[in-house]
């Protein structure tokens, strides 16, 4: 069991490649990520981050090569140990977001509502809502979405555009939140368009690019935040 | 998250969103009643002809209505990638797979509830063998049709004009259990030949694809 | 590979026709049907490969799915595409000798009406190919040619028992109640004949899917190796 992050990487990626018949989506991606820090994922549109992170939670087998998850390969195995989120809610929208956490906590095993509740507070949202998640703003929804992805405590966190379309204030609480989260020992992966958001908190940004990691370099800088160009682009050897 | 507690408790789920909106429910049961409308209209027959053919039209009504029902319930997995959040949890997906068939059997079912009965009023049907017979084979007729419906649904999900897709793979499969839940079905309105083996046909079908359903589910989930 | 291939495309053809001239000259005129008796020649045959096919497709799907091997698809799309070819002919060739003889195109007997359902899931998996979502998904294939197979032997129960009206019709007085030896021979001749067209068609085909892969092997290694363009 991975518990310090000098034991071992958290996720690790040996010459990942994932092809869609002829287009090329990771090419040859080889990488370790040490657990305890929050990782952001940058890039142009089709760089491969949203993969990445569907390849890291299992969602998408790799053609090629091995991605090895909290010391599984088998990533079904470590499931209860991470959360995902994307950019759709992944939430039904007939029912309340108490309801919608209720029954995702009994896939991970958790019939406590007391834990639903909580996760519900702690992304800033009031349990006794009886609205139906059809009805939330793109804020609460992607709250709601944070809230079920944090239900089962996980140790690995993959979030995909968690950001997009939604409010600023919402986005500052998620973003303070995950970093209290990283600073409570949790791994985070965060795809995002908005690096400015995480300026203070991220620890590394991953740039990608056509398939591949061109550059990681430590926190944000700044200038990638103004003008949104990789480093590769602006002429930063990796 | 055991198999029974993810089963009972994803079924659960499944029925408070079925019967929440009920605009899905609205629209089949309406759908099953113009069926069995425009059959009525098409084939005018005599009380001795009807007992013969009813069976039929039952069943191939109950066909077509019991796609779009299949259709709908796994749309809703889709929408906003609900489908997903399963897939990563750790639950198992073969109960998944049992509490879907599970949940179609009982929206299947409450359709057979309404095409049945106005069968019998529009061709004032009366059953010569006994009506527990008949109970049996829509039993085991609707989980034939829901069981292979629901892997085939989750096989479309990876195909282009899903909803169209769906039909195409399940018809041709299905005509066996098709068969003999008709002979099953006449056999008992006119009180002539066996319905026992028809029975026992359509529960070594249900029970064997049933198995192979299960056993392939999580393959055919986690294909790309 | 290609020139076993070659001699086996001429042993095929020898035999076809060998199988042609008995069939059509050899073999003397049946009593009571007349000439389109002779349909029986290729009719059984075709019914024969396509029997062979079918089982060989099962096969290949249940290795696809246990090892996973490109291969073994391609054998399984062969073999669906080859059987889904001779069921059409022997749907064809049914009402043409029904009608002469029965004076009927069609009849809902056991083996006509299997043979229909047969090709309906057969045909069935062909589109599930053709329709999945970036090419052919081996994977749903597959498991779709299983529960295409496990029918097919409720199929043959269901339309012996529960379709009862229609009794078999039978080929002239059936192969084997004192036929003319000519007619075993010609019938025996072209029985080879088409198993082995069966297979060189199979093989051609499965040389051809080898060769797709490979070509989308190759796209693949470019593009893994410079940045594409971006597909959107």
């Amino acid at each position: 069991m991975n518990s310090s992050s000098n034991s071992g990487s958290i996720v690790s990626l040996r010459e990942v490649s994932k092809l869609y018949g002829r287009f090329a989506a990771l090419r040859t991606v080889t990488a370790e990520f040490s657990a305890g820090k929050l990782y952001l994922i940058l890039g142009e549109n089709g760089a491969g981050k949203s993969t990445l992170l569907r390849v890291i939670a299992g969602l998408i087998h790799p053609t090629r090569g091995e991605v090895t998850v909290l010391g599984a390969s088998e990533l079904r195995t470590v499931a209860s140990l991470f959360g995902y989120m994307a950019h759709a809610p992944m939430l039904y929208e007939e029912l309340s977001g108490m309801e919608n956490l209720l029954y995702f906590a009994k896939l991970y095993g958790i019939s406590d509502a007391a834990k639903c509740e909580q996760a519900i507070r702690t992304v800033g949202l009031d349990p006794k809502l009886t609205r139906r998640v059809g009805q939330y703003s793109q804020g609460m929804r992607q709250r709601m979405s944070l809230a079920r992805a944090i239900l089962n405590d996980p140790k690995l966190l993959l979030l995909d555009e968690p950001f997009s379309n939604v409010d600023v204030i919402s986005a500052r609480d998620m973003a303070r939140l995950l970093g209290e989260m990283r600073d409570a020992g949790r791994t985070i992966f965060l795809v995002t368009h908005q690096p400015a958001l995480l300026e203070q908190i991220a620890d590394e940004s991953v740039w990608m690019s056509a398939g591949q990691i061109v550059a990681r370099e430590q926190g944000v800088s700044a200038e990638a935040i103004a003008s949104g160009v990789t480093p590769v682009q602006r002429g930063h050897s990796q | 998250m055991t198999f029974a507690a993810t089963l009972k408790n994803t079924l659960a789920k499944d029925q408070r969103l079925e019967w929440r909106s009920k605009d899905a429910i609205n629209s089949m049961l309406f759908f099953a009643l113009l069926v069995v409308v425009i059959f009525s209209f098409s084939f005018d027959l005599s009380p001795e002809e009807s007992r013969l053919i009813a069976g039929a039209l039952v069943w191939v009504a109950l066909l077509f209505a019991a796609v779009v029902a299949l259709n709908q319930t796994w749309a809703r997995e889709l929408r906003n990638s609900v489908l997903d959040a399963y897939r990563i949890a750790p639950a198992p997906l073969e109960s998944l797979f049992l509490a879907k068939t599970i949940g179609n059997f009982i929206f299947v079912g409450v359709l057979e509830l309404v095409i049945a009965p106005l069968f019998v009023v529009f061709y004032n049907l009366r059953s010569i063998g006994p009506v527990y017979d008949l109970v049996i084979a829509s039993v085991l007729g609707n989980w034939a049709l829901v069981v292979n419906g629901t892997f085939f649904g989750a096989i479309s999900i990876r195909t282009r004009s899903r909803e169209v897709l769906l039909p195409l793979l399940l018809f041709p499969i299905s005509i066996p259990a098709l068969l003999a839940a008709v002979n099953a079905t006449t056999n008992t309105l006119t009180g002539e030949g066996s319905v026992y083996l028809p029975l026992v046909f359509l529960a070594v079908y249900d029970v064997v694809f049933t198995t192979i359903g299960l056993f392939l589910f999580e393959t055919v989930l986690q294909a790309e | 590979m290609k020139s076993k291939f070659a001699v086996f495309a001429l042993i095929t053809f020898g035999l076809l026709t060998w199988g042609l001239y008995a069939a059509m000259i050899g073999a003397p005129t049946e009593a009571t049907m007349g000439p389109v008796q002779r349909i029986f020649y290729y009719h059984v045959p075709c019914a024969w490969v396509m029997l062979l096919c079918f089982p060989a497709n099962f096969l290949a799907s249940v290795a696809y799915l246990a090892k996973r091997n490109p291969l073994f698809d391609a054998f399984a799309v062969s073999t669906a595409e080859v059987g889904v070819v001779f069921c059409t002919i022997v749907l064809i060739q049914g009402p043409i000798w029904a009608k002469p003889v029965w004076g009927i195109w069609w009849t809902w007997d056991a083996r006509l009406t299997s043979t229909l359902v047969l090709w309906l899931i057969y045909v069935s998996y062909l589109i599930l190919r053709k329709f999945s979502t970036g090419g052919p998904n081996p994977v749903l294939s597959a498991s779709l040619a299983i529960f295409g197979c496990v029918d097919a032997a409720f199929v043959w129960g269901a339309i012996r028992w529960f379709r009862t009206q229609h009794p078999q019709p039978v080929f002239g007085s059936g192969p084997n109640s004192g036929i003319d030896p000519r007619m075993l021979h010609a019938f025996f001749i072209n029985l080879a004949a088409f198993t082995c067209l069966g297979i060189l068609l199979v093989w051609l085909r499965f040389m051809l899917e080898q060769a797709r892969q490979k070509v989308e092997e190759a796209h693949a290694m470019k593009a893994l190796a410079s940045p594409a363009k971006v597909a959107r």
